[in-house]
């Protein structure tokens, strides 16, 4: 089974209308959308829902007004501000956790001396298995403001996986996060290559290399395509250059092409139009060869 | 006054936005970038000298000669950054989040803490505007503490402007906590109209004022403005989608420079939002 990771450094590429064209040119695949921050795959697969499951995970810190006599331990211990002070009606003071600042270490819960810190697990979003008219799709909604978006991204790819071996389908695509840091990682251990989707501009340059850093770091086969390319003709074959010598492969080129934001008004992928930048679409998942 | 630049997804002009009412407003004031996954807005203020930091969080090191493995520290991680299972405890740095909680609970004192590197804070003067550059290091996983570090750069004496990392998660949040207003960018597309609707809800959440600037104004479809409209939310620019400014970008020139008729637009919506009644306020 192979998987392909499209990924883009920063968003906005068009990593998700490459992605999901992607997915209806492999025809039998899985598709995962990891963009758990943005999901945006299913605006364009129109997905029929299977299942659906929370997603619980890590815990956080809540203190019980009652039981708090003030001392203060917990806000000294927490290394990440999320403890503030309140003052009671009757003047008193006491503390409590700011949620969203809570980066859910325990720390607190384990040394406040009146033990008067609960540490409930919390829910931190959803993630669901639809089916779609390109095949099978497992997706999540990381809920807002919540952590543990790279512990997300791992369930989606596990669970994508095993749908792949369980109705023996040879290929998944995954639609990536955007960025370098954790989900990122989350989305790339272990797959088959990754596909850095970029633009000729000054910005997708200097991100680029950042990707590509990150796949060298975790020794994955990386290939890179330039969407838009003849916005800057003379910087898509600057980044080329440079995406070569960091040992990438070029997939090509997609020209620019207001046809990709009139599919997604029809909630279409590229392909299943006629705008004119399919045929650079079919030519880099040719040249995948996945 | 603190303004934050986010959005639900990257690549909509977030940082175009930040650069430009930055460089337009034409008072000094402080750019922060937080976007410390992919920091882009330095590419677009050249000049000035670059001093740099390095930015770290204490990671637990096991003095193997007094840990007897007895495991407490790796039943409290929550992160699994520390594990002992009869034998003597690992520590995985690159998953530590620097609680400090192994430390404490070990019964034979056998970890201390040592600094390890995150990434790094530059700082620079670009005309009028100080740039804070936060860049977290390929491989780390802590975006948010990277962010704590440049906030920490705040001057609290001038107007500053954060460009926010995109998307709905932790690094968002610590990035745009604190502001006093926060102006979310997007596009006229249905993903555009999707992300928009995520980015609400987070700003909704921490409970901070907003509004909208919408890019590419003129390539899709009128769906964000209706549901601007609905939900009261204001509109405060539309940037049109114009090809020579999609160029200008691809170079790394400033709009309000290359392309001057733009230059107002940007900076009374600087003087709009960066020098209200709370000026030079924490
Ligand atoms: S669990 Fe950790 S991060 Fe959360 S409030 Fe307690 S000490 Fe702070
Ligand atoms: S400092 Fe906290 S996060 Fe790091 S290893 Fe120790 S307990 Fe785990």
């Amino acid at each position: 089974m192979k998987e392909l990771v499209v990924i883009s450094g920063k968003g906005g590429t068009g990593k998700t209308s490459l992605a999901a064209s992607l997915a209806v040119l492999a025809g039998n695949a899985v598709v995962a959308d990891c963009d758990v921050d943005a999901a945006d795959l299913h605006l364009v697969l129109a997905p029929s829902l299977r299942e659906r499951h929370d997603f619980l995970s890590g815990n956080e810190a809540v203190i019980r007004a009652q039981d708090c006599t003030g001392c203060g331990t917990c806000a000294e211990l927490c290394r990440f501000d999320a403890i503030g002070k309140e003052i009671r009606a009757d003047g008193a003071p006491v503390f409590r956790v700011d949620p969203i600042a809570c980066e859910g270490c325990g720390v607190c819960v384990r040394f406040c001396p009146e033990r008067a810190i609960d540490f409930p697990k919390s829910l931190c979003g959803e993630w669901m298995i639809s089916d779609t008219r390109c095949g099978p799709m497992v997706h999540a909604r990381l809920k807002a403001a919540a952590e543990n978006s790279g512990k997300l991204v791992s369930l989606v790819r596990r669970e994508a996986r095993r749908i792949a071996e369980e109705e023996g389908r040879p290929q998944i695509v995954v639609d990536g996060p955007p960025g370098i840091g954790c989900p990122v990682i989350a989305s790339l251990s272990g797959a088959s290559l990754v596909l850095v989707v970029t633009e000729p501009t000054v910005s997708g340059e200097h991100d680029l290399e950042r990707v590509l850093a990150l796949a060298r770091h975790f020794d994955m086969p990386a290939a890179v395509c330039v969407n838009k390319w003849d916005l800057n003709p003379a910087m898509a074959e600057r980044i080329e250059g440079r995406a070569a010598a960091a040992g990438a492969k070029i997939s090509g080129r997609v020209r620019y092409d207001p046809g990709v934001t009139a599919a997604q008004l029809q909630e279409l992928t590229v392909v299943e139009t006629a705008a004119p930048c399919v045929d650079d679409i079919r030519q880099i998942w040719d040249h995948l060869q996945l | 006054m603190i303004l934050a630049i986010a959005s639900g997804k990257g690549g909509t002009g977030k940082t175009t936005l930040a650069v430009n009412l930055a460089r337009a407003c034409g008072f000094p004031l402080q750019l922060l970038d937080c976007d410390v996954e992919e920091p882009n807005a330095h590419l677009f203020l050249p000049g000035g000298t670059a001093t740099e930091e390095t930015v770290t969080i204490r990671v637990p090191e096991v003095d193997e000669s007094l840990c007897d493995g007895c495991g407490e520290c790796s039943r409290f991680c929550a992160y699994h950054a520390i594990v002992s299972t009869g034998a003597k405890a690992l520590v995985f740095p690159e998953m530590c989040h620097g609680c400090g909680g192994c430390i404490k609970v070990c019964p034979r004192r056998a970890i201390r803490e040592v600094p390890r590197r995150i990434g790094t804070v530059e700082k620079r003067q670009a005309g009028n505007v100080s740039l804070v550059t936060g860049r977290l290091d390929v491989g780390s996983v802590l975006a948010p503490a990277l962010i704590r570090a440049v906030k920490a750069r705040r001057d609290l004496s001038r107007a500053a402007v954060i460009d926010a990392p995109p998307g709905t998660s932790c690094p968002v949040i610590t990035a745009v906590r604190g502001a006093d207003y926060v102006l979310l960018v997007t596009e006229p597309t249905p993903f555009g109209l999707h992300d928009l609707r995520l980015a609400v809800d987070t700003v909704r959440e921490i409970a901070l004022p907003f509004a909208v600037v919408l890019n590419r104004a003129g390539s899709g479809d009128d769906r964000v403005q209706r549901y601007c409209t609905d939900a009261g939310v204001p509109i405060l620019l539309e940037i049109p989608d114009d090809r020579r400014i999609a160029e200008a970008y691809s170079r790394g020139r400033l709009l309000v420079e290359e392309l001057p008729e733009y230059r107002e637009r940007f900076a009374a919506l600087a003087r709009q939002l960066l020098l209200s009644e709370s000026s030079g306020g924490g």
